[in-house]
């Protein structure tokens, strides 16, 4: 889809009203004049109310949806509409999925600049194309001022799991190796950070990004997956705690191979957070037998958003849903699966 | 991050608690006071390295633990003034007063905010006059300083707009409780770090003296714990009953005189309520005389009437004075768990009920 420099560009300063979600003329008018246009979507290319896709022959589908509604909707290293992309794309990479297409709905708050929408949009766009995807079909729906925080975002996926691949808690064993892609907890501290205003002394970007090539490193080197998972809200500590207590199996992990960025560790201990805990939103979690755990490492940081993946601790067979660390001291500890938000201490 | 590596060292820990077995020829009961400190005690599992004849007990420094709860029903009501925000620490959002919490108070419909220091607070005010900003000022002589200055700076800035919730407590009152306690349990104290960072270790020293007890002033991380454990053992064990500070690269004998200056300027000692331990005397700080116009009780007419205990049935009382271990309360990890606690050691991240939860729960 090539973007059609002839559409007019929106007026800075022109704000979403009511009537651009009443689906009359003005609907038509923002999506033809702003949406499809800074999505990339050529006009005519979206004629119906829903759009067509081939079936793949051999695979199965994969099929998710993800919201997004991160306040605010733009904060170091990713925005909203990124976030919701890659949400979807990533949950269907933790199926074992690549994307097929994407479908997006809007709600917008009355009194949105519209260049704020187009922001976002474009993002969309950007976000999609690094992830091999594009938004196929999609809604706007807008509600008047005082009852949206500006914009939120929600996108589906479709994705295609090639024939022969079985990834699920189902498969996994006692004495499987846990891998993690890369270091946790960034997308947590630069969404406090920047909703706080702390001023740390260097910016922690989110890690906010598609994970869907890593999964191919994984497939082409021939790992045997046992199981795939995305760690967003809750973070590593949560996903570990969702995989043991799906398969029934205990996990246990070493701090010291857990990696954290400095600066993401130094602002939870500032703030008495865990890092385990905060979110992720490019990271992936594999579990694969042992034997396969070198090559997986390997073949993951042989790409740069793999660069310090590594095993992070094994599958035991002790009480079902119990996730422990062994801690920098040698000690061990279980690890926190929180009620809820975190909530810094104060003394 | 390599300061902090340093104080997580694993062969310096391992050391340190050699040296504390080497030391140790008795049973010994050591209390650090402050729930930063229990946290990392659990979170670092220095339990596992201690001789098992040297046991920790946990001590009172949660201040979101302690705080009372008819300071909640006041912090409850003054939110569902529709003229007021309640400004709060996280913390504090789920602790229940006789009633509801100030969660269940904002998701009705109250302004209740978190922030992060009570200067947060006060710009608030100063950007919104047509409203009443009351900050619900809880904690120990760490947090006194700032929630003094923001006070003395709305008085200077003449703001009316703007007030304190006050339910501060202090360290040595508590300690002097404890070691008065006819079951006295305590051997000897790790006093809180960065409450001394403030009011130096000269106010411990009658303490120790009086009740025959080392006090040592130690800090947060596992070494800095490890570290004041091991003082206070030799002292134990050469009989000798003195404050020492393990914590040097933090605290000054005399502490920050211009942080103690300003609490004297602002508040004054009262005698406190303390939530599952009781009425402590001076163990408190309410405003002085010529900041009342910032006392939000005066200020909106609240009554202090005790209102009756809502951890009804919960050990927390004995839990806060190191005489149940959260692993010996029946109820601990099957009835009452972060999600539905019973009393406010299991609310608060840094009550010791909570701390055990996150980090030593069993299977």
């Amino acid at each position: 889809m090539s973007f059609d420099p002839s559409c007019p560009v929106p007026v800075p300063g022109e704000l979403i009203g009511l009537a651009h979600g009443g689906g009359g003329r003005a609907t038509w008018r923002l999506l033809h004049e702003l949406v499809l246009p800074s999505l990339g979507v050529a006009d005519g290319a979206a004629s119906h109310d829903a759009a067509e896709l081939a079936v793949p022959a051999g695979g199965r589908l994969a099929f998710t949806i993800d919201a997004s509604v991160v306040r605010p909707a733009f904060f170091p290293g990713g925005d909203i509409g990124r976030l919701a992309v890659f949400g979807a794309v990533n949950d269907l990479a933790a199926a074992g999925a690549r994307p097929l297409a994407l479908a997006l709905s809007l709600v917008l708050e009355e009194g949105l600049p519209r260049d704020t929408l187009r922001r976002v949009l474009e993002s969309i766009a950007a976000a999609s194309r690094i992830a091999g995807v594009r938004v196929v079909t999609g809604d706007t729906k807008v509600v008047d001022r005082g009852n949206g925080d500006g914009i939120y975002t929600s996108v589906a996926g479709v994705g295609v799991i090639a024939a022969g691949l079985d990834v699920g808690p189902h498969r996994i064993r006692p004495g499987d190796a846990v891998i993690a892609s890369g270091d946790v907890g960034r997308h947590g501290v630069a969404i406090l950070s920047v909703r706080e205003g702390f001023d740390f002394d260097a910016a922690v970007e989110s890690d906010c990004a598609p994970v869907t090539g890593l999964l191919d490193a994984l497939l082409a080197a021939e790992i045997d997956l046992h199981c795939l998972r995305d760690p967003t809200r809750g973070g590593l500590s949560a996903t570990l705690h969702e995989l043991a207590l799906d398969a029934r199996v205990a996990i246990a992990v070493r701090e010291v191979d857990i990696p954290i960025d400095p600066r993401v560790a130094a602002a939870c201990d500032l703030l008495g957070l865990d890092p385990l805990a905060m979110a992720c939103e490019g990271r992936l979690v594999a579990v694969v037998p042992p034997e396969h755990a070198a090559r997986a490492v390997a073949a993951l940081r042989a790409r740069p958003d793999g660069a310090t993946a590594g095993v992070i601790g094994q599958v035991g067979d002790g009480p079902p849903g119990r996730v422990v660390a062994t801690t920098q001291l040698g000690t061990r500890r279980v690890l926190d699966f929180a009620a809820s938000e975190q909530l810094p201490r104060i003394c | 991050m390599k300061h902090v590596d340093e104080y997580r060292d694993r062969p310096r820990a391992i050391a340190l608690a050699r040296a504390i077995d080497e030391v140790a020829t008795r049973p010994w009961r050591i209390m650090e006071v402050c729930g930063g400190q229990t946290h990392a005690i659990a979170r670092f599992g220095l339990e596992e390295l201690l001789p098992t004849r040297v046991s920790l007990l946990h001590g009172p420094g949660c201040p979101v633990c302690v705080t009372p709860a008819e300071t909640l029903d006041h912090a409850v009501a003054l939110a569902r003034r529709p003229e007021v925000v309640l400004c709060s620490y996280g913390d504090m959002l789920r602790v229940p007063g006789s009633t509801i919490d100030l969660r269940t108070a904002r998701a009705e419909g109250a302004d209740v905010r978190v922030v992060y220091s009570a200067l947060d607070a006060l710009a608030l005010a100063r950007s919104s006059p047509e409203r009443e900003v009351v900050f619900l000022a809880v904690g120990f002589e760490t947090t006194a300083p700032g929630h003094a200055l923001a006070v003395h700076q709305a008085r200077r800035e003449g703001l009316r707009n703007f007030s304190l919730l006050v339910s501060h407590v202090l360290v040595p009152p508590a300690l002097e409780a404890m070691l008065a306690d006819d079951d006295r349990r305590v051997d000897g104290f790790l006093a809180a770090g960065h409450v001394c960072t403030i009011m130096g270790a000269s106010e411990y020293e009658p303490v120790a003296r009086r009740h025959r007890v080392p006090i040592v002033i130690t800090g947060f991380e596992p070494v800095d714990i490890l570290h004041g454990i091991q003082l206070c053992v030799a002292q134990l064990e050469a009989g000798r009953a003195e404050v020492e500070n393990a914590y040097p690269r933090a605290v000054r004998p005399d502490g920050n005189p211009h942080a103690r200056a300003m609490i004297r300027e602002v508040f004054e000692v009262r005698d406190r309520r303390w939530r599952g331990i009781g009425e402590i005397a001076a163990s408190g700080l309410g405003l002085a005389a010529a900041y009342a116009a910032f006392d939000a009780e005066r200020k909106f007419g609240l009554v202090a009437t005790p209102a009756a205990d809502p951890d009804r049935g919960c050990r927390s009382g004995l839990v806060l004075v190191g005489k149940l271990r959260p692993p010996e309360c029946p109820e601990f990890g099957t009835r009452c768990t972060p999600d539905h606690p019973l009393g406010a050691t299991m609310v608060s991240s840094e009550g010791t009920c909570a701390a055990y939860y996150r980090y030593r729960r069993p299977a």
